[in-house]
């Protein structure tokens, strides 16, 4: 029982564009307000957490995620409110704590970070930094970053920002500490610098399967132990969708997951997604789309076979339409979560592993 | 058939770095792999997620073995010295992805593959592009013994019978079925941009990938 309490389901946000019951492609500003709708239903329904991810790009809504928090903090109780991830490479330390210890502040102490490079780059000519100083700027900033949310006066060199000398950032936290994670893809380098930090992990697992990242969870605690950090709090992150039948979910998901694969493809040089690819995926791998029961299977299995102890549904991916989200949602809340639950706990040996 | 030599070096040790070495380990391979710097800043790495493999500097992981696979970003290469390659198999497992390498008009050289210019630097290596047009995800999950129904393939460009023989040994004994394409220019036909970058399909299905691959790329190697 100790687990299904302690164990945190999540939801993640893009801001994809959903349409609206006629068909019809919402504004970016709608498409704000229908994020804001979801968590608020999320809330109402028990669901954790919400990560909203940053994007500057034209099919992803949210590009500011402790903007639309912070609406959604004065409109909620109990959910935690995250970002997925903070674009830590192209973005300021000081800002971003500033920034999330205000959303902390609006939300009773409700807010979190994730950090990551992101798998998005739209940032850096915007912000005027330079693709091929992404490792250096990630490294530096994370370990900025680490210092900053001491909340403690910050005395920081490096070759990409300013120094400081004992400066003090408000505004402070009730807490005392904002709670920080790492988002990884699966670059033992990134694994290796959240352990030595002693931040949280989430593994962002988009494709393929899961199970070829418990050498990885090796890797953190391992890792951990010889920084003597700890490395008690691992997630995952990956992509699904739940309607009432499996038959209906992939109907859904399917056409909106390829518009969304294919658009940033096209950028990076994937041939448009085939059909029978997806269907792997979706059968074997990390697409998590199906009935309540079908995505919930799969999520036990995953978070047994990972021991993880926090899961995050990415989900609304493409033009989807906004009803069906917040069905998903409803689902995801009063099926799924219950059902994970009652198979975790059926399970024996997972217990000792997520404590 | 040249006899298959059972050592291998990686240089590279991220995500597709690490892979290949798994995957070479369970063919039974002695791995050695690099990464930019100092070993141990690998060690950890090779050892939990590699275990069995050899971390080692890159002048030390290269004179291991005859066959070297280049798994780092491909902005880097000019960061191997040449010298250290020389009479060397090289596969080069790398393409050009601009979110990691900056904005490169060096690397984006409509006229020829990305594995020309690696090879016109390494001039005193033999070059073959193999091992790059799959997703590292991919490359592990979807290894399948000899004459298993699916078995997906990997496509070879190299301008040496001899030696793109001797990388499809390796892509063998690695869970896959090599496909020779043709010379070191076909490559082009394997980078991002391209049907078959990403394919993770069996044989058949990667050639039909590769329809609008001229016929003088093609072209028997020597």
């Amino acid at each position: 029982m100790e687990t299904t309490q302690t164990f945190k389901f999540g939801l993640d946000s893009f801001g994809d564009i959903p349409v609206d019951d006629d068909g019809k492609l919402m504004s970016h500003a709608g498409a704000i307000r229908q994020v804001v709708e979801e968590a608020i239903l999320a809330d109402k329904l028990g669901v954790d957490v919400i990560a909203l991810g940053e994007h500057h790009r034209h099919d992803f809504s949210i590009s500011s995620p402790e903007t639309v928090l912070a609406g959604i903090a004065t409109r909620t109780k109990n959910i935690k409110l995250a970002s997925g991830v903070t674009v830590l490479s192209s973005d300021d330390p000081v800002r971003v704590f500033e920034r999330f210890a205000t959303l902390d502040a609006l939300s009773n102490g409700r807010a979190q970070i994730i950090l990551g490079r992101g798998s998005f780059t739209e940032s850096f000519p915007l912000f005027g930094y330079e693709l091929r100083d992404y490792e250096l700027l990630f490294e530096e900033k994370v370990e900025l970053m680490a210092q900053v949310l001491k909340e403690k006066p910050v005395t920081w060199t490096g070759t990409t920002r300013h120094a400081l000398a004992g400066a003090e950032i408000y505004p402070k936290t009730e807490s005392g500490r904002i709670h920080t994670s790492i988002g990884v893809g699966g670059s033992p380098q990134s694994v290796i610098r959240a352990a030595k930090y002693g931040f949280p992990l989430m593994l962002a697992v988009i494709g393929g399967s899961p199970e070829r990242f418990i050498p990885y969870i090796e890797l953190y605690k391992q890792a951990g132990e010889q920084f003597g950090t700890d490395t008690s709090e691992i997630g995952i992150h990956s992509p699904g969708f739940i309607a009432d039948t499996d038959e209906e979910a992939v109907e859904i998901a399917w056409p909106n997951h390829k518009i969304n694969f294919d658009r940033i493809g096209s950028t990076r040089g994937w041939p448009p997604m085939k059909r029978e690819h997806f269907d792997e995926e979706v059968a074997k791998y990390s697409l998590y789309i199906g009935s309540p029961e079908t995505v919930a299977q799969k999520m036990a299995k995953t978070i047994k076979a990972l021991g993880v102890n926090r899961f995050d549904l990415v989900y609304g991916g493409g033009p989807m339409p906004a009803k069906a989200r917040l069905h998903m949602i409803e689902l995801y809340a009063t099926k799924v979560i219950p059902r994970v639950k009652e198979l975790l706990a059926e399970s024996d040996g997972i217990s000792g592993k997520t404590k | 058939m040249a006899k298959q030599n059972k050592n291998l070096t990686i240089v590279g040790a991220g995500k597709l770095g690490i892979v290949l070495a798994q995957l070479a380990l369970k063919a039974g391979y002695t791995v050695y792999v690099s990464g930019s710097g100092s070993p141990d800043k690998i060690r950890l790495s090779v050892e939990v997620l590699a275990p069995g493999a050899h971390a080692l500097t890159l002048a030390d992981a290269t004179k291991r073995s005859d066959i070297i696979v280049l798994a780092l970003p491909l902005g880097k290469y000019q960061s191997v010295p040449k010298d250290m390659l020389a009479g060397k198999l090289v596969v080069d497992a790398m393409n050009y992805w601009w979110e990691v390498d900056g904005d490169r008009d060096d690397l984006r050289n409509p006229e020829t593959s990305t594995s020309e210019l690696v090879q016109s630097y390494f001039d005193t290596s033999r070059v073959v592009k193999a091992l790059s047009h799959m997703g590292y995800h991919h490359l592990l999950d979807e290894t399948r013994p000899v004459g298993a129904p699916n078995r997906k393939a990997i496509a070879i460009a190299g301008d040496n019978a001899a030696d793109n023989q001797v990388v499809a040994q390796l892509i063998n004994d690695l869970g896959f079925d090599p496909l020779h394409i043709g010379q070191l220019s076909a490559g082009r036909w394997l980078e991002p941009g391209h049907e078959a970058f990403g394919a993770n399909v069996d044989s058949d299905t990667l050639a039909s990938y590769l329809h609008d691959l001229p016929p003088s790329y093609a072209a028997a190697v020597t």
